[in-house]
């Protein structure tokens, strides 16, 4: 069993199959970052592009790591010193970058569909490393690793998954990942931060932080900070954490040994309590080395030869 | 679907296989010497087998391995744009030093040689051993590369239009051979 698809543009589109089969190629590529030399020629004359629109460091760096483990040439083409300052379209860009032969093209944009309306248009893979407020796969895959390694089960998790929904890239990614795998999702935050709608997706919703992760197995936070995008939705930071920062007060409210997952920058103090993110630093370390074995895992994958 | 298996011919047979086996312990012994550091590492999936049936052998003569461990060459391998879909990684488990060990590479056919040559590129990526060598069950000839068994079970010479198999059973291994129901390469 593989991928069925050239390119992985969303966790929408995988089957409860193809996770699997990721998070286990995944599990195997751990092991090679233990080793005395971190890196295997499996990929040996393919180049993969980073396309990046928007800055993500940990993203970046993750994605050119896990290249070049696998011995992969790698490029690195941010929009601010590229082409596309000059107003060149996306898609001249990314076929501008193919001619010159490159395998994999990995794209992060703002906008939503970005990755998919490539993919449509080049022969090459495309990954999607984030398309604004829609789909962010892998970092979905690292949180579905890193749950799976501590917890060995998905089925009855109870998943809280708690932030700025709208603004983080990886929300929409991880509801379809942890519902395909049989988990239970709520969404905590204030209602101007619940998008609209989302119940469709098969989750439950709470605007009390107490009442969202009572009982939960899993915590998954993300940056909240005020922009130009929310300042509307959220009054102030200092009220956000009142009603949402993760103290250990509120994390007793959770299922005993909860884990707490953070999927970029922690702003201390805001989302999450200085004490709780001092427990649970270990955890989002690991996940960050994590990151390297599941995109190995991605590239491996989309590398394989003819599809059926 | 695959076919039934045609034209079957046996080539060890469950006795056979077994002397195969202590006759290859035996000769590792004599080769590296009592109380060697030697290793004893199956590639997957045919030589993982194989290479616990040695360690138990080594350990009936009274000279069991320093170590043991697997190795999975895929992702050494170097036809991966050439094959279909990119195939299982499974693990590789070597949970010692290497440098220093004689290791000795286990697989249950030897053919063109490529899968060796990747589990040797594999082995010297965990570190720098004293010394490789390879057991192997049957080698069939074939070669595309120079690479030669240091302990053979048997040599035999078969059509390339024919499959080697080792069926690994508690009740006792053997090795069969089949006409390739997907004809010719």
């Amino acid at each position: 069993m593989t991928l069925r698809s050239k390119d992985l543009l969303g966790i929408q589109s995988l089957s409860e199959g193809e996770l699997r089969v990721i998070l286990d190629t995944a599990a195997n590529f751990a092991a090679v970052a233990a080793r005395p030399v971190k890196k295997v020629p499996t990929l040996r004359g393919r180049t993969v592009a980073n396309l990046f629109y928007e800055p993500s460091t940990r993203t970046r760096i993750s994605f050119e790591l896990a290249a070049k483990r696998l011995s992969a040439d790698f490029i690195n083409i941010t929009a601010a010193t590229s082409s596309a300052a000059t107003g060149e379209t996306l898609t001249d860009t990314a076929k501008t970058v193919e001619a010159m032969n490159v395998d994999f093209l990995v794209v992060r944009h703002s906008m939503a569909g970005a990755a998919h309306q490539l993919a449509r248009q080049v022969e090459c893979s495309v990954i999607n490393a984030g398309d604004g407020p829609h789909e962010h796969p892998t970092q979905a895959l690292v949180d579905l690793f890193t749950i799976w390694e501590h917890q060995k089960r998905f089925a009855g998790l109870k998943i809280a998954i708690v932030g700025d929904h709208p603004r983080s890239p990886v929300t929409i990614s991880n509801i379809y990942g942890l519902k395909k795998m049989g988990a239970e999702v709520t969404l905590v935050g204030p209602s101007t931060l619940l998008p609209p709608g989302i119940e469709q997706l098969g989750v439950g919703t709470a605007t009390r932080m107490e009442e969202g992760i009572a009982e939960a197995d899993v915590i998954l936070l993300s940056r909240v900070e005020i922009t130009e995008a929310n300042r509307l939705q959220i009054p102030s930071l200092r009220e956000y954490a009142r009603f949402y920062c993760l103290t250990r007060r509120r994390l007793a409210l959770a299922a005993q040994g909860a884990l707490v997952l953070h999927s970029g920058s922690m702003n201390r103090g805001v989302e999450i309590s200085p004490e709780v993110a001092d427990d649970a630093f270990p955890l989002m370390v690991e996940q960050v080395t994590n990151g390297i074995a599941v995109r190995m895992a991605v590239l491996y994958l989309l590398a394989g030869g003819d599809r059926a | 679907m695959v076919d039934k298996p045609r034209d079957v011919q046996e080539l060890l047979s469950p006795a056979d296989t077994a002397h195969a086996v202590t006759r290859i312990a035996s000769e590792i012994v004599e080769e590296n010497g009592g109380g060697a550091e030697v290793a004893i590492v199956g590639i997957h999936t045919g030589g993982v087998p194989l290479a616990d049936r040695l360690v138990a052998a080594l350990g009936q003569l009274g000279e069991p391995p320093a170590a043991t461990g697997t190795v999975d060459i895929t992702l050494y391998r170097d036809d991966l744009s050439q094959i279909g879909p990119a195939p299982v990684v499974r693990s590789t488990d070597v949970a010692f030093d290497v440098a220093g060990m004689t290791v000795v590479l286990v697989d249950d056919v030897v053919f063109t040689g490529r899968t060796v040559r990747a589990a040797i590129d594999n082995l010297i990526d965990l570190g720098r051993p004293r010394r490789i060598e390879l057991a192997v069950l049957i080698d069939r000839g074939g070669r595309e590369l120079p690479i030669q068994p240091d302990f053979v079970g048997k040599r035999v010479d078969l059509g390339s239009d024919r499959i080697i198999e080792v069926v690994f059973d508690e009740s006792g291994d053997r090795v069969i051979s089949y006409l390739n129901p997907a004809g010719p390469p």
